[in-house]
């Protein structure tokens, strides 16, 4: 047997829609904060979803996603380090097609039912780029779920699946290019990618399985926009009440797209219940999904994607977001310098796993790990302590309007952890008017920089959420 | 263990005006400031036996500028305590008795796209430094001081205003001494109206709660006590010195309050005990601390005992650190006037120093007669500094 036993989502904060200046659209989409992206949210995503699991017995990682920082460089290996998995585990991207998430999830879900893995952690990640000004730019939506999958216990049951192949190009993005393309022909593009392939792949397997659509009590539908979603709804004769609706305000969100609606459904569904969840991209796969009693469990312990739709917070203007992205005006404004790979590599327990150490001797708590321990000065008393574990508080703090990052002023914090010890740390997510000595704080993995093709990553605070 | 003090005299000093200098080079500089000490002592580089240099990234900067054949020449680097680290190096080798006549100069000019030009060495962007924990803040230094004034007023329960009122006392203060030095880098009335209406740099801080970071030299020479009178009458002895070095306790550690340095206070002690002060406020006529934000001179006022703790501010508003004051702080405009020279600060706080005690400042003299001066060079952020206190005298 192989289930899905836990799931986590991470919608980004930051919204750009009719709060944001010369933003010339009336719909509002999710975007990813100036130092997040695809993989940030994936680790933000997978924590949420490993949250009262036991993350020793992951010995797999499949990351699905067609905006990953490299084209040759796994992105699964860098999820699963910051992460803190063990190091001895299968890690996978799956990339390339908005059908990603699917195929990750369904080779997952094999890998288990095999007894190749106990646990296989499935996460879906994607941050959209679109030309500025184009369709894409405001259809899409930035967003991560992470899926664990597990062979004795089942929150959701995956009971069957079927696929068609359709190779068509409607999106693509281009080896080198940054930002995806589209066919001008609307008519061809809807009518022969998205619309005939979830049709016919519907079809198939309400055949082959001899079920009518009328017997799922909820179906999950990628979509790229409203207006394609209608069609396509209609067309499969979906009634309304069995229709999730994707939350308000996010956009589409790629690879994600399908999982947060579907997580979106677990949160208010029974046991028991069957959903069809639709993906699409180069044809399309359908799964047939079952709940379980389980699923209650795991619910009360995750923040709801409706709860993260709603407490979004617009960016200021249009031309911010260019900035972020790179895409507006030159500025000198932003980090751009590439740490050496030989640093990123020895520093990696620090950096990227995040790991303090707590003396042996003394018992204290310091980061990052100190070769002779600060209070009692024994040698060597290293043992290794996750400080991302926990949260931490506001010491003190100052807001940096002259900082080398495209969002002044920078919050700088003086961070006292929650497994002890003290750090200073940048604060992201901020809402300047809230900051006060004392405030909660949460730990979440951010981009750094981003130069000679290298990315480099670190962990920030953030506001409780 | 022996002490230090009154074992060394300074017989000249040289200083240039800081400024851009986009004119001139490092090499420019220091001569100017060398030979001007040179003048002083009424020597030349033939008579110097060994030399240290704080700035540069090598002791031969010093030795090519001024043709120092062959003489053994260090170069110094403890970040903003540069400058008084390398007069502490070059004195313990005078009163060693192992040099008679020794060099002391800093220097600093303004970057030309290397980054040893202004002589501070961070380990670049591979290193543990800029990698690692220290990408935590990716910002200038005013960020990391702004968090110590946050600390501060929330500790003393000080609102907003008040913690800026104490600052700008400070601020006001350092730009008025400066109008009236000619080797300051800025010459500008500030009051405390504009000081508030400053843009902000890190918040809490604005604009004239940083210092100026221009380019400039100065130069010491110095000898054994014994053999001062050679030189001059109107020598300079070295009191006490002391040095605190910490070890990011404060950083690590949440037991830092965040209200005050640790280091100060250590080097303090060790100074004022090498040199006999019990009470600071009182024995100490003038002093130039390292007010690289008005913060820090805030601090060091109340880690080396010249205000209670949490009443610096109080006592800056009431005017005691003024010109006029009972103790003057920082008469030569400090580094937010005259300017942060690192590598050369220590040097030129010293210089200032030397000439109140000589008498020489005509204008911006501080009241009666001093007889006993300190330096304070600090070189660090909240957490962990290296601090080096110099405590100068009148002979006899």
């Amino acid at each position: 047997m192989a289930a899905i036993v836990s799931y986590g989502a991470y919608i980004p904060k930051m919204r750009m829609g009719p709060g944001t200046k010369n933003w010339p659209n009336k719909t509002q989409r999710a975007i990813t904060n100036f130092d997040e992206d695809a993989v940030t949210m994936a680790v933000a995503a997978a924590r949420e979803c490993l949250r009262g699991f036991d993350k020793s017995k992951v010995d797999a990682v499949y990351l699905a996603s067609t905006s990953l920082p490299y084209s040759e460089k796994q992105a699964a290996s860098l999820v699963a380090t910051a992460v803190d998995l063990r190091s001895d585990i299968f890690t996978a991207d799956i990339a390339h097609s908005l059908r990603a998430g699917t195929q990750a999830l369904r080779m997952a879900l094999d890998g288990v039912r095999a007894g190749t893995f106990t646990n296989a952690l499935v996460v879906v990640t994607d941050n959209r780029l679109g030309q500025p000004g184009s369709d894409l730019e405001r259809e899409g939506g930035d967003a991560a779920v992470a899926f664990l999958i597990d062979g004795d216990a089942a929150a959701l049951k995956v009971s069957s699946s079927h696929s068609i192949v359709n190779d068509i190009l409607d999106v693509w993005r281009g080896d080198g290019d940054r930002m995806l393309r589209s066919s001008p022909e609307e008519h061809f593009r809807y009518e022969e990618g998205y619309l005939h392939a979830v049709t016919t792949c519907v079809s198939g397997m309400l055949s082959h399985t001899s079920q009518q659509i009328a017997d799922f009590d909820k179906v999950v539908l990628y979509s790229p926009d409203a207006r394609r979603r209608g069609e396509a709804v209609k067309r499969l004769g979906i009634t309304p009440e069995q229709l999730v609706e994707p939350p308000a305000g996010l956009g589409s969100s790629g690879v994600a797209h399908a999982f947060l609606q579907l997580i979106h459904a677990l949160e208010t569904a029974g046991p028991s219940e069957k959903i069809l969840l639709v993906n699409y991209g180069d044809g399309a796969d359908a799964l047939v999904l079952k709940t379980t009693e389980d699923l209650a469990a795991v619910r009360q312990d995750r923040r709801s994607v409706a709860a993260q739709a709603e407490k979004g917070v617009p960016i200021a203007d249009y031309y911010d977001y260019l900035r972020w992205r790179d895409l507006g005006p030159a500025t000198l404004n932003g980090h751009r310098v590439a740490a050496a790979p030989h640093a990123i590599y020895r520093e990696q327990d620090e950096v990227i796993r995040f790991h303090g150490m707590r003396c042996t001797s003394c018992g204290m708590v310091q980061y990052p790990a100190q070769r002779v321990c600060v209070k009692c000065q024994v040698k060597d008393t290293n043992e290794p302590i996750s400080m991302s574990q926990g949260g931490g508080t506001l010491f003190s703090y100052s807001m940096d309007y002259v900082a080398a990052t495209p969002d002044v002023p920078l919050l700088h914090g003086v961070i006292d952890f929650e497994v002890g010890g003290r750090a200073m740390m940048m604060v992201t997510d901020r809402d300047l008017d809230a900051v006060k000595i004392g405030m909660p704080l949460e730990l979440t993995f951010r981009k750094f920089s981003e130069a000679d093709g290298i990315s480099t990553y670190l962990w920030k605070a953030a506001p409780a959420r | 263990m022996e002490s230090l003090r009154d074992k060394v005299a300074i017989v000249g000093m040289g200083c240039t005006k800081y400024g851009d200098h986009y004119d001139k080079t490092g090499e420019d500089l220091l001569v100017e400031a060398c030979f001007e000490a040179f003048e002083d002592a009424g020597i030349d580089q033939h008579d110097i036996q060994a030399a240290w240099l704080g700035g540069g990234i090598t002791g031969q900067n010093l030795s090519h500028a001024l043709k120092l054949d062959f003489v053994p020449t260090t170069r110094v680097e403890n970040w903003c305590a540069t400058g008084s680290d390398t007069l502490r190096n070059a004195a313990l080798a005078v009163a060693g008795g192992f040099y008679d006549v020794a060099l002391v100069a800093g220097f600093v000019t303004k970057p030309d796209g290397h980054r040893h030009a202004n002589g501070i060495y961070g380990g670049g962007p591979s290193g543990n430094w800029f990698f690692g924990e220290e990408t935590s803040f990716a910002g200038p230094p005013a960020g990391t001081f702004a968090t110590f004034a946050t600390r501060y007023a929330h500790h003393y329960e000080l609102t907003y205003d008040q913690l800026k009122e104490g600052l700008g006392a400070i601020a006001v203060k350092n730009y008025a001494n400066g109008l009236l030095n000619p080797k300051a880098a800025l010459h500008r009335k500030v009051d405390m109206k504009a000081y508030l209406e400053a843009p902000m740099i890190s918040w809490p801080l604005g604009l004239h709660d940083c210092c100026v970071m221009p380019s400039g030299a100065a130069a010491a020479i110095i000898t054994r006590a014994d053999l001062a009178p050679k030189f001059r009458d109107d020598y300079i002895l070295v009191r006490g010195i002391g040095m605190s070095v910490g070890t990011k306790q404060g950083r690590l550690d949440p037991d830092y309050d965040w209200v005050h340095f640790e280091e100060n206070v250590i080097a303090g002690k060790t100074a004022y005990a090498m040199g006999g002060i019990s009470d600071p406020l009182k024995e100490i006529d003038l002093a130039c601390v390292h007010d690289a934000f008005t913060v820090v001179e805030l601090a060091a006022y109340e880690d080396l005992g010249f205000a209670p703790r949490g009443e610096g501010g109080d006592y800056a508003k009431a005017g005691v650190f003024n010109r006029d004051g009972e103790l003057s702080v920082n008469p030569n405009g400090g580094l937010k006037s005259f300017g942060h020279g690192v590598g050369s600060s220590g040097i030129h706080k010293a210089y200032e120093v030397y000439k109140q005690l000589q008498g020489k400042c005509g204008e911006r003299q501080v009241k009666g007669t001093p007889t006993l001066g300190l330096t304070h060079d600090q070189g660090g952020y909240p957490g962990t500094y290296t601090t080096v206190i110099t405590l100068l005298s009148t002979r006899d």
